[in-house]
Protein backbone atom coordinates (compact mmCIF):
# COMPACT_ATOMS: atom_id res chain seq x y z
CA UNK A 1 0.00 0.00 0.00
CA UNK A 2 2.58 2.41 0.72
CA UNK A 3 4.74 1.51 -2.64
CA UNK A 4 1.41 1.74 -4.23
CA UNK A 5 0.93 5.79 -2.56
CA UNK A 6 4.76 6.53 -3.37
CA UNK A 7 4.09 5.12 -6.81
CA UNK A 8 1.11 7.19 -7.70
CA UNK A 9 1.95 9.92 -6.32
CA UNK A 10 5.27 10.21 -7.73
CA UNK A 11 4.27 10.35 -11.20
CA UNK A 12 1.32 12.82 -10.97
CA UNK A 13 3.25 15.11 -8.72
CA UNK A 14 6.03 15.01 -11.58
CA UNK A 15 3.59 15.42 -14.62
CA UNK A 16 1.65 18.00 -13.09
CA UNK A 17 4.94 19.72 -12.05
CA UNK A 18 6.57 19.58 -15.48
CA UNK A 19 3.30 20.89 -16.71
CA UNK A 20 3.76 23.65 -14.55
CA UNK A 21 6.95 24.07 -16.33
CA UNK A 22 5.16 24.55 -19.68
CA UNK A 23 2.82 26.58 -18.15
CA UNK A 24 5.57 28.75 -16.51
CA UNK A 25 5.94 30.89 -19.86
CA UNK A 26 3.11 32.64 -19.80
CA UNK A 27 3.35 34.58 -16.21
CA UNK A 28 6.97 36.76 -17.38
CA UNK A 29 5.11 36.95 -20.82
CA UNK A 30 2.11 38.86 -19.08
CA UNK A 31 4.61 40.99 -17.02
CA UNK A 32 6.91 41.91 -19.68
CA UNK A 33 4.12 42.34 -21.88
CA UNK A 34 3.35 44.96 -24.66
CA UNK A 35 7.10 46.38 -24.80
CA UNK A 36 8.03 42.99 -26.37
CA UNK A 37 4.98 42.48 -28.67
CA UNK A 38 5.51 46.35 -30.18
CA UNK A 39 9.32 45.42 -31.07
CA UNK A 40 8.62 42.37 -32.36
CA UNK A 41 6.45 43.56 -35.34
CA UNK A 42 8.83 46.10 -35.42
CA UNK A 43 11.53 43.41 -36.08
CA UNK A 44 12.62 43.19 -39.34
CA UNK A 45 15.02 39.65 -38.58
CA UNK A 46 11.90 38.61 -37.25
CA UNK A 47 9.90 38.26 -40.26
CA UNK A 48 12.85 37.40 -42.34
CA UNK A 49 13.39 34.91 -40.28
CA UNK A 50 10.02 33.69 -40.66
CA UNK A 51 10.11 34.00 -44.29
CA UNK A 52 13.48 32.28 -44.48
CA UNK A 53 11.54 29.30 -42.48
CA UNK A 54 8.56 29.12 -45.33
CA UNK A 55 11.00 29.04 -47.56
CA UNK A 56 12.86 26.02 -46.40
CA UNK A 57 9.39 24.22 -45.82
CA UNK A 58 8.23 25.38 -49.36
CA UNK A 59 11.20 23.51 -50.30
CA UNK A 60 11.47 20.85 -48.10
CA UNK A 61 8.13 19.51 -47.69
CA UNK A 62 7.48 19.06 -51.90
CA UNK A 63 10.95 17.70 -52.13
CA UNK A 64 10.52 15.22 -49.55
CA UNK A 65 7.27 13.62 -50.11
CA UNK A 66 8.50 13.69 -53.48
CA UNK A 67 11.57 11.84 -53.43
CA UNK A 68 10.26 9.68 -50.56
CA UNK A 69 7.48 8.36 -52.41
CA UNK A 70 9.65 7.43 -55.29
CA UNK A 71 11.81 5.49 -53.37
CA UNK A 72 8.83 4.05 -51.58
CA UNK A 73 7.59 3.13 -54.70
CA UNK A 74 10.28 1.18 -55.96
CA UNK A 75 10.67 -0.28 -52.87
CA UNK A 76 7.05 -1.45 -52.42
CA UNK A 77 7.58 -5.47 -54.10
CA UNK A 78 10.20 -8.34 -53.58
CA UNK A 79 13.30 -7.28 -53.93
CA UNK A 80 16.98 -8.71 -53.49
CA UNK A 81 18.75 -6.66 -51.45
CA UNK A 82 15.74 -5.39 -49.78
CA UNK A 83 17.13 -4.91 -46.22
CA UNK A 84 20.36 -3.17 -47.75
CA UNK A 85 18.26 -0.68 -49.44
CA UNK A 86 15.97 0.00 -46.36
CA UNK A 87 19.24 0.55 -44.17
CA UNK A 88 21.34 2.59 -46.55
CA UNK A 89 18.32 5.35 -47.12
CA UNK A 90 17.62 5.20 -43.34
CA UNK A 91 21.43 5.96 -42.18
CA UNK A 92 21.24 9.72 -42.29
CA UNK A 93 18.15 9.58 -40.43
CA UNK A 94 19.80 8.26 -36.90
CA UNK A 95 23.27 10.19 -37.73
CA UNK A 96 23.22 13.64 -35.76
CA UNK A 97 22.73 16.63 -37.37
CA UNK A 98 26.21 17.94 -36.71
CA UNK A 99 27.91 15.38 -38.36
CA UNK A 100 25.62 15.41 -41.46
CA UNK A 101 26.16 19.33 -41.21
CA UNK A 102 29.89 18.74 -41.04
CA UNK A 103 30.47 16.69 -44.21
CA UNK A 104 27.54 18.38 -46.30
CA UNK A 105 29.79 21.77 -46.08
CA UNK A 106 32.65 20.44 -47.55
CA UNK A 107 30.21 18.99 -50.66
CA UNK A 108 28.85 22.34 -51.00
CA UNK A 109 32.29 23.72 -50.94
CA UNK A 110 32.56 26.80 -53.79
CA UNK A 111 35.93 25.71 -54.54
CA UNK A 112 37.09 22.07 -53.59
CA UNK A 113 33.17 20.58 -52.81
CA UNK A 114 32.50 17.62 -54.66
CA UNK A 115 28.86 19.11 -56.43
CA UNK A 116 30.79 22.06 -57.84
CA UNK A 117 33.66 19.71 -59.17
CA UNK A 118 30.77 17.79 -61.09
CA UNK A 119 29.20 20.96 -62.00
CA UNK A 120 32.41 22.13 -63.63
CA UNK A 121 33.20 18.83 -65.21
CA UNK A 122 30.46 18.87 -67.11
CA UNK A 123 30.50 22.20 -68.34
CA UNK A 124 28.26 24.26 -66.33
CA UNK A 125 29.44 26.97 -64.01
CA UNK A 126 30.24 26.96 -60.01
CA UNK A 127 27.20 27.52 -57.25
CA UNK A 128 27.69 29.58 -54.27
CA UNK A 129 25.58 26.57 -52.16
CA UNK A 130 26.62 28.58 -49.25
CA UNK A 131 27.57 31.46 -49.91
CA UNK A 132 24.92 33.22 -52.34
CA UNK A 133 22.55 34.67 -50.20
CA UNK A 134 19.71 33.49 -52.47
CA UNK A 135 20.74 30.15 -52.94
CA UNK A 136 21.77 29.12 -49.24
CA UNK A 137 18.34 28.14 -48.19
CA UNK A 138 17.73 26.09 -50.66
CA UNK A 139 20.84 24.51 -50.15
CA UNK A 140 19.98 23.53 -46.42
CA UNK A 141 16.38 22.35 -47.59
CA UNK A 142 18.19 20.06 -50.13
CA UNK A 143 20.37 18.92 -47.18
CA UNK A 144 17.68 18.30 -44.70
CA UNK A 145 15.54 16.29 -47.43
CA UNK A 146 18.68 14.04 -47.53
CA UNK A 147 18.49 13.53 -44.03
CA UNK A 148 15.09 12.99 -43.30
CA UNK A 149 13.70 11.56 -46.42
CA UNK A 150 14.95 7.88 -45.57
CA UNK A 151 11.98 8.33 -42.15
CA UNK A 152 9.64 9.30 -45.08
CA UNK A 153 10.63 6.59 -47.49
CA UNK A 154 9.68 3.71 -44.10
CA UNK A 155 6.17 5.85 -43.81
CA UNK A 156 5.15 5.95 -47.29
CA UNK A 157 6.39 1.82 -47.50
CA UNK A 158 3.81 1.27 -44.32
CA UNK A 159 1.34 3.28 -46.13
CA UNK A 160 1.35 1.75 -49.73
CA UNK A 161 1.40 -1.60 -47.66
CA UNK A 162 -2.44 -0.73 -46.81
CA UNK A 163 -3.73 -0.12 -49.98
CA UNK A 164 -5.36 -3.53 -51.40
CA UNK A 165 -3.80 -5.25 -53.77
CA UNK A 166 -7.68 -6.07 -55.91
CA UNK A 167 -7.48 -2.30 -56.62
CA UNK A 168 -4.85 -2.43 -58.83
CA UNK A 169 -6.05 -5.95 -60.32
CA UNK A 170 -9.18 -4.04 -61.35
CA UNK A 171 -7.44 -0.98 -62.97
CA UNK A 172 -5.73 -3.04 -64.58
CA UNK A 173 -8.60 -4.67 -66.35
CA UNK A 174 -9.98 -1.65 -66.84
CA UNK A 175 -6.51 -0.97 -68.95
CA UNK A 176 -5.67 1.80 -66.53
CA UNK A 177 -1.45 2.83 -66.90
CA UNK A 178 1.01 3.44 -64.96
CA UNK A 179 0.35 7.18 -63.63
CA UNK A 180 -3.69 6.35 -63.43
CA UNK A 181 -3.11 3.49 -60.83
CA UNK A 182 -0.78 6.24 -59.17
CA UNK A 183 -2.74 9.21 -59.42
CA UNK A 184 -6.35 7.66 -58.76
CA UNK A 185 -5.69 5.25 -56.43
CA UNK A 186 -2.38 5.20 -54.75
CA UNK A 187 -2.29 8.88 -54.10
CA UNK A 188 -6.07 9.19 -52.62
CA UNK A 189 -5.78 6.23 -50.30
CA UNK A 190 -2.46 7.14 -48.91
CA UNK A 191 -3.39 10.66 -48.11
CA UNK A 192 -3.42 9.96 -44.65
CA UNK A 193 0.73 9.30 -44.61
CA UNK A 194 1.16 12.36 -46.51
CA UNK A 195 -0.44 14.22 -43.83
CA UNK A 196 1.69 13.32 -41.24
CA UNK A 197 4.63 13.76 -43.73
CA UNK A 198 3.88 17.35 -43.98
CA UNK A 199 3.20 17.71 -40.42
CA UNK A 200 6.48 16.38 -39.19
CA UNK A 201 8.34 18.49 -41.66
CA UNK A 202 6.89 21.43 -41.17
CA UNK A 203 7.50 20.82 -36.92
CA UNK A 204 10.99 20.20 -38.11
CA UNK A 205 11.36 23.00 -40.32
CA UNK A 206 10.78 25.55 -37.47
CA UNK A 207 13.26 23.41 -35.53
CA UNK A 208 15.68 23.83 -37.62
CA UNK A 209 18.64 24.92 -36.15
CA UNK A 210 22.22 22.86 -35.85
CA UNK A 211 22.75 22.81 -39.93
CA UNK A 212 22.74 26.96 -39.85
CA UNK A 213 24.24 27.49 -36.63
CA UNK A 214 27.30 25.42 -37.85
CA UNK A 215 27.04 26.11 -41.66
CA UNK A 216 26.55 29.84 -42.33
CA UNK A 217 25.56 31.24 -38.37
CA UNK A 218 22.71 32.87 -40.09
CA UNK A 219 24.54 34.67 -43.29
CA UNK A 220 24.86 35.28 -45.79
CA UNK A 221 22.67 38.24 -45.23
CA UNK A 222 20.92 36.46 -42.35
CA UNK A 223 19.50 34.03 -45.60
CA UNK A 224 19.73 31.45 -43.20
CA UNK A 225 18.57 32.65 -40.29
CA UNK A 226 16.30 30.38 -39.25
CA UNK A 227 13.57 30.96 -36.60
CA UNK A 228 14.96 28.57 -33.65
CA UNK A 229 18.68 30.28 -34.45
CA UNK A 230 16.42 33.66 -34.18
CA UNK A 231 15.46 32.69 -30.62
CA UNK A 232 18.81 31.24 -29.82
CA UNK A 233 20.77 34.15 -31.15
CA UNK A 234 18.43 36.56 -28.97
CA UNK A 235 18.18 34.94 -25.65
CA UNK A 236 22.23 33.41 -25.52
CA UNK A 237 24.13 36.01 -28.10
CA UNK A 238 22.39 39.12 -26.84
CA UNK A 239 21.26 38.32 -23.29
CA UNK A 240 17.45 39.30 -24.16
CA UNK A 241 15.44 36.52 -22.27
CA UNK A 242 12.26 38.14 -22.26
CA UNK A 243 12.51 39.06 -26.16
CA UNK A 244 13.44 35.47 -26.98
CA UNK A 245 11.03 34.01 -24.84
CA UNK A 246 8.14 36.29 -26.58
CA UNK A 247 9.46 35.09 -30.03
CA UNK A 248 9.21 31.76 -29.03
CA UNK A 249 5.21 32.07 -28.17
CA UNK A 250 4.72 33.49 -31.73
CA UNK A 251 6.96 31.01 -33.55
CA UNK A 252 4.99 28.37 -32.15
CA UNK A 253 2.01 30.15 -32.52
CA UNK A 254 2.51 30.43 -36.29
CA UNK A 255 3.64 26.98 -36.22
CA UNK A 256 0.20 25.83 -34.50
CA UNK A 257 -1.72 28.01 -37.13
CA UNK A 258 0.00 26.83 -40.31
CA UNK A 259 -0.43 23.08 -38.90
CA UNK A 260 -4.45 24.36 -39.13
CA UNK A 261 -3.54 25.59 -42.20
CA UNK A 262 -1.97 22.13 -43.86
CA UNK A 263 -4.89 19.92 -42.43
CA UNK A 264 -7.80 22.31 -43.96
CA UNK A 265 -6.55 22.12 -47.71
CA UNK A 266 -4.87 18.78 -47.25
CA UNK A 267 -8.73 17.47 -46.25
CA UNK A 268 -10.05 19.66 -49.26
CA UNK A 269 -7.85 17.60 -51.60
CA UNK A 270 -9.08 14.34 -51.03
CA UNK B 1 14.14 -8.52 -67.22
CA UNK B 2 15.48 -4.99 -68.45
CA UNK B 3 13.20 -3.57 -66.09
CA UNK B 4 14.28 -5.31 -63.16
CA UNK B 5 17.84 -4.30 -63.96
CA UNK B 6 16.61 -0.73 -64.62
CA UNK B 7 15.19 -0.83 -60.96
CA UNK B 8 17.98 -2.17 -59.05
CA UNK B 9 20.43 0.76 -60.70
CA UNK B 10 17.93 3.42 -59.37
CA UNK B 11 17.78 2.18 -56.50
CA UNK B 12 21.72 1.68 -56.29
CA UNK B 13 22.51 4.72 -57.48
CA UNK B 14 19.87 5.92 -54.27
CA UNK B 15 21.69 4.05 -51.77
CA UNK B 16 25.24 5.26 -52.95
CA UNK B 17 24.06 9.02 -52.40
CA UNK B 18 23.03 8.47 -49.47
CA UNK B 19 25.83 6.00 -48.07
CA UNK B 20 29.10 8.03 -49.96
CA UNK B 21 28.92 11.36 -47.93
CA UNK B 22 29.90 8.66 -44.71
CA UNK B 23 32.01 6.55 -46.86
CA UNK B 24 33.90 9.69 -47.48
CA UNK B 25 33.89 11.02 -44.29
CA UNK B 26 35.47 8.31 -42.76
CA UNK B 27 37.98 7.40 -45.38
CA UNK B 28 39.25 11.51 -45.39
CA UNK B 29 39.41 11.19 -41.48
CA UNK B 30 41.99 8.20 -42.05
CA UNK B 31 44.07 10.05 -45.02
CA UNK B 32 47.46 12.04 -44.91
CA UNK B 33 46.53 16.50 -44.79
CA UNK B 34 47.58 16.15 -48.35
CA UNK B 35 44.90 14.01 -50.12
CA UNK B 36 41.73 14.86 -48.66
CA UNK B 37 41.20 17.72 -50.79
CA UNK B 38 40.77 15.10 -53.21
CA UNK B 39 37.72 13.38 -52.53
CA UNK B 40 39.02 9.85 -53.19
CA UNK B 41 37.69 7.33 -51.29
CA UNK B 42 40.82 5.22 -51.13
CA UNK B 43 44.31 7.09 -49.45
CA UNK B 44 47.46 6.21 -49.93
CA UNK B 45 48.01 5.36 -46.72
CA UNK B 46 46.21 5.29 -43.80
CA UNK B 47 46.77 7.58 -41.12
CA UNK B 48 45.33 8.61 -37.23
CA UNK B 49 47.39 11.46 -37.59
CA UNK B 50 43.92 13.71 -37.35
CA UNK B 51 42.58 11.72 -34.32
CA UNK B 52 45.70 12.37 -32.65
CA UNK B 53 45.88 15.90 -32.84
CA UNK B 54 42.04 15.56 -32.25
CA UNK B 55 42.28 14.05 -29.14
CA UNK B 56 45.74 16.86 -27.71
CA UNK B 57 43.02 19.82 -28.69
CA UNK B 58 39.48 18.57 -27.11
CA UNK B 59 38.47 16.62 -24.22
CA UNK B 60 36.90 13.97 -26.59
CA UNK B 61 36.57 10.95 -24.58
CA UNK B 62 35.10 13.29 -21.60
CA UNK B 63 32.74 14.15 -23.67
CA UNK B 64 32.13 10.71 -25.27
CA UNK B 65 31.09 9.52 -21.59
CA UNK B 66 29.45 12.38 -20.69
CA UNK B 67 27.20 11.70 -23.85
CA UNK B 68 26.79 7.76 -22.84
CA UNK B 69 26.66 8.89 -19.05
CA UNK B 70 23.91 11.30 -20.35
CA UNK B 71 21.76 9.77 -22.53
CA UNK B 72 21.76 6.25 -20.77
CA UNK B 73 20.68 8.06 -17.31
CA UNK B 74 18.03 10.30 -19.48
CA UNK B 75 16.96 6.38 -21.59
CA UNK B 76 16.46 5.02 -18.07
CA UNK B 77 14.71 7.50 -16.44
CA UNK B 78 12.28 7.09 -19.47
CA UNK B 79 12.02 3.42 -19.27
CA UNK B 80 11.06 3.37 -15.55
CA UNK B 81 8.88 6.94 -14.92
CA UNK B 82 7.23 6.72 -18.36
CA UNK B 83 6.27 3.01 -17.43
CA UNK B 84 5.22 4.08 -13.50
CA UNK B 85 3.01 6.54 -15.05
CA UNK B 86 1.77 4.91 -18.21
CA UNK B 87 0.51 1.32 -15.81
CA UNK B 88 -1.42 3.69 -13.91
CA UNK B 89 -3.37 5.68 -16.56
CA UNK B 90 -4.00 2.48 -18.35
CA UNK B 91 -4.56 0.09 -15.39
CA UNK B 92 -5.01 2.06 -12.14
CA UNK B 93 -8.31 3.69 -10.71
CA UNK B 94 -8.08 7.12 -9.52
CA UNK B 95 -9.43 10.61 -9.95
CA UNK B 96 -8.46 12.67 -12.45
CA UNK B 97 -6.94 10.06 -14.47
CA UNK B 98 -8.50 11.04 -17.55
CA UNK B 99 -7.73 14.56 -17.04
CA UNK B 100 -4.18 13.59 -16.13
CA UNK B 101 -4.36 12.05 -19.43
CA UNK B 102 -5.52 14.83 -21.62
CA UNK B 103 -2.64 17.57 -19.90
CA UNK B 104 -0.14 14.72 -21.13
CA UNK B 105 -1.17 14.87 -24.21
CA UNK B 106 -1.46 18.64 -24.28
CA UNK B 107 1.86 19.00 -23.10
CA UNK B 108 3.09 17.09 -26.47
CA UNK B 109 1.33 19.61 -29.07
CA UNK B 110 2.94 22.62 -27.31
CA UNK B 111 5.55 23.55 -29.76
CA UNK B 112 8.86 23.45 -27.92
CA UNK B 113 10.01 26.88 -29.06
CA UNK B 114 7.83 28.41 -26.48
CA UNK B 115 8.93 26.24 -23.56
CA UNK B 116 12.61 27.08 -24.58
CA UNK B 117 13.41 29.70 -22.62
CA UNK B 118 11.53 29.50 -19.65
CA UNK B 119 12.86 25.85 -19.02
CA UNK B 120 16.50 27.59 -19.15
CA UNK B 121 15.33 29.88 -16.57
CA UNK B 122 14.33 27.24 -14.28
CA UNK B 123 17.84 25.80 -14.61
CA UNK B 124 18.82 28.69 -13.68
CA UNK B 125 16.97 29.77 -10.61
CA UNK B 126 17.70 25.66 -9.51
CA UNK B 127 21.70 26.69 -9.92
CA UNK B 128 21.72 23.84 -12.26
CA UNK B 129 23.35 24.93 -15.36
CA UNK B 130 26.71 23.44 -15.77
CA UNK B 131 25.73 20.54 -13.58
CA UNK B 132 24.78 16.79 -14.56
CA UNK B 133 21.49 17.93 -13.31
CA UNK B 134 20.32 20.44 -16.51
CA UNK B 135 21.35 17.38 -18.87
CA UNK B 136 19.63 14.63 -17.21
CA UNK B 137 16.52 16.03 -15.15
CA UNK B 138 13.98 17.38 -18.10
CA UNK B 139 14.61 14.42 -20.13
CA UNK B 140 13.91 12.04 -17.52
CA UNK B 141 10.01 12.07 -18.28
CA UNK B 142 8.23 12.34 -21.78
CA UNK B 143 5.03 12.12 -23.00
CA UNK B 144 5.65 10.14 -25.65
CA UNK B 145 7.13 7.74 -23.69
CA UNK B 146 3.85 7.06 -21.36
CA UNK B 147 1.27 7.36 -24.24
CA UNK B 148 3.49 4.72 -25.41
CA UNK B 149 3.56 2.56 -22.31
CA UNK B 150 -0.38 3.30 -21.61
CA UNK B 151 -1.32 2.04 -25.13
CA UNK B 152 0.63 -0.91 -24.50
CA UNK B 153 0.02 -2.27 -21.31
CA UNK B 154 -4.28 -1.34 -22.01
CA UNK B 155 -3.43 -4.55 -24.03
CA UNK B 156 -1.56 -7.09 -21.18
CA UNK B 157 -4.54 -9.46 -20.07
CA UNK B 158 -5.93 -8.54 -16.86
CA UNK B 159 -5.41 -11.97 -15.20
CA UNK B 160 -1.61 -11.80 -15.36
CA UNK B 161 -1.85 -8.87 -13.06
CA UNK B 162 -4.73 -10.51 -10.56
CA UNK B 163 -2.57 -13.78 -10.77
CA UNK B 164 0.30 -11.41 -9.44
CA UNK B 165 -1.21 -9.66 -7.03
CA UNK B 166 -2.48 -13.14 -5.36
CA UNK B 167 0.94 -13.92 -5.44
CA UNK B 168 1.53 -10.87 -3.09
CA UNK B 169 3.01 -9.24 -5.60
CA UNK B 170 3.35 -4.79 -5.08
CA UNK B 171 2.21 -2.73 -7.51
CA UNK B 172 6.06 -1.79 -8.42
CA UNK B 173 6.81 -5.80 -8.85
CA UNK B 174 3.59 -5.79 -11.19
CA UNK B 175 5.31 -2.95 -13.51
CA UNK B 176 8.89 -4.67 -13.30
CA UNK B 177 8.19 -8.15 -13.42
CA UNK B 178 4.67 -9.06 -15.56
CA UNK B 179 4.24 -5.52 -17.55
CA UNK B 180 7.82 -5.26 -18.65
CA UNK B 181 8.51 -8.87 -19.96
CA UNK B 182 4.99 -8.60 -21.75
CA UNK B 183 5.66 -5.38 -23.68
CA UNK B 184 9.30 -5.75 -24.90
CA UNK B 185 8.82 -3.97 -28.38
CA UNK B 186 7.75 -0.71 -26.50
CA UNK B 187 10.56 -0.98 -23.96
CA UNK B 188 12.78 -0.84 -27.36
CA UNK B 189 10.99 1.50 -29.28
CA UNK B 190 10.62 3.82 -26.29
CA UNK B 191 14.44 2.77 -25.31
CA UNK B 192 16.44 3.60 -28.94
CA UNK B 193 14.52 6.64 -29.72
CA UNK B 194 15.06 8.85 -26.35
CA UNK B 195 18.49 7.48 -26.35
CA UNK B 196 18.80 8.67 -29.88
CA UNK B 197 17.05 11.55 -29.46
CA UNK B 198 19.21 12.35 -26.46
CA UNK B 199 22.40 11.42 -27.93
CA UNK B 200 22.06 14.00 -31.10
CA UNK B 201 20.28 16.70 -28.93
CA UNK B 202 22.72 19.78 -29.27
CA UNK B 203 20.46 22.96 -28.33
CA UNK B 204 20.00 22.13 -24.79
CA UNK B 205 23.48 21.28 -24.05
CA UNK B 206 24.61 24.18 -25.72
CA UNK B 207 22.23 26.71 -23.67
CA UNK B 208 22.77 25.04 -20.52
CA UNK B 209 26.44 23.95 -20.47
CA UNK B 210 30.08 26.18 -20.63
CA UNK B 211 32.12 24.05 -19.12
CA UNK B 212 34.23 22.27 -21.08
CA UNK B 213 34.49 19.04 -18.91
CA UNK B 214 30.48 18.56 -19.23
CA UNK B 215 29.73 19.05 -22.73
CA UNK B 216 28.17 16.55 -24.72
CA UNK B 217 30.18 14.76 -27.73
CA UNK B 218 27.97 16.82 -30.49
CA UNK B 219 28.12 20.04 -28.49
CA UNK B 220 32.02 19.82 -27.69
CA UNK B 221 32.09 18.96 -31.66
CA UNK B 222 29.71 21.63 -32.86
CA UNK B 223 31.79 24.21 -30.94
CA UNK B 224 34.92 22.90 -32.23
CA UNK B 225 33.99 23.34 -35.27
CA UNK B 226 32.08 26.85 -35.56
CA UNK B 227 34.46 27.98 -32.88
CA UNK B 228 37.65 28.26 -35.26
CA UNK B 229 39.86 25.97 -33.13
CA UNK B 230 39.93 23.64 -35.45
CA UNK B 231 41.64 25.98 -37.65
CA UNK B 232 40.83 25.13 -40.42
CA UNK B 233 42.43 21.72 -40.70
CA UNK B 234 39.86 19.46 -41.96
CA UNK B 235 41.22 16.17 -41.44
CA UNK B 236 40.78 16.67 -38.02
CA UNK B 237 37.11 18.53 -38.57
CA UNK B 238 35.99 15.19 -39.78
CA UNK B 239 37.68 12.87 -37.30
CA UNK B 240 35.59 15.05 -34.59
CA UNK B 241 32.33 14.15 -36.88
CA UNK B 242 33.61 10.08 -37.38
CA UNK B 243 34.22 10.06 -33.10
CA UNK B 244 30.56 11.50 -32.77
CA UNK B 245 28.45 9.42 -35.87
CA UNK B 246 30.19 6.15 -34.75
CA UNK B 247 28.30 4.86 -31.28
CA UNK B 248 25.48 5.68 -33.04
CA UNK B 249 26.47 3.94 -36.78
CA UNK B 250 27.32 0.81 -34.69
CA UNK B 251 24.55 0.68 -32.63
CA UNK B 252 22.36 0.84 -35.75
CA UNK B 253 24.39 -1.94 -38.12
CA UNK B 254 23.27 -4.55 -34.84
CA UNK B 255 20.09 -3.19 -34.18
CA UNK B 256 19.15 -1.77 -37.26
CA UNK B 257 15.57 -3.26 -37.75
CA UNK B 258 14.78 -2.04 -34.12
CA UNK B 259 16.09 1.45 -35.26
CA UNK B 260 13.74 1.38 -38.45
CA UNK B 261 10.64 -0.09 -36.62
CA UNK B 262 10.84 2.47 -33.59
CA UNK B 263 11.38 5.47 -36.01
CA UNK B 264 8.61 4.52 -38.44
CA UNK B 265 5.68 4.03 -35.34
CA UNK B 266 7.27 7.25 -34.03
CA UNK B 267 6.15 9.19 -36.86
CA UNK B 268 2.70 7.10 -36.75
CA UNK B 269 1.45 8.30 -33.68
CA UNK B 270 3.05 11.57 -33.68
Amino acid sequence: MIHFLIFMAFPVFFSIFLTFNKWDIISPMQFIGFKNFVRLFHDQFFFKSIFNTLLFLLINIPLQIVVALFFAELLNQKLKLMGFFRAAFFLPVIVSGVVVTIVWQQLYGFDSGLLNRILVSLGFDRIGWLVNPKIAMPSIAIMATWKNVGLYIILFLVGLQTVPKQLYEAADLEGANHWQKFSKITLPLINPTIFIVVILSTIGGFSLFIEPYIMTGGGPLNSTLSALLYIYKQGFFYGNMGYAATLGFFFAFIIVIVVILQKKYIEKEI
Amino acid sequence: MIKKTLLYFVLLIGAVSFLYPFIWMISASLAPDKEIGSLVLLPSHITFDNYHQLIQKIPVWRALFNSLFVSGLVTLGVLIFGSMTGYALARLEFRGRNLLFYIIIFTMTIPFQITLIPQYIIMVKLHWTDTYLALVVPGLMNAFGIILFRQYFKSVPQDLIDAARLDGCGEFGIIFRVMWPNSVPALVTVGILTFMASWNDVLWPLIVIRDQSLMTMPQLVTLFVVGGRAESQLGVKLASAVLLALPIIIAYMFFQKYFINSASSSGLKG
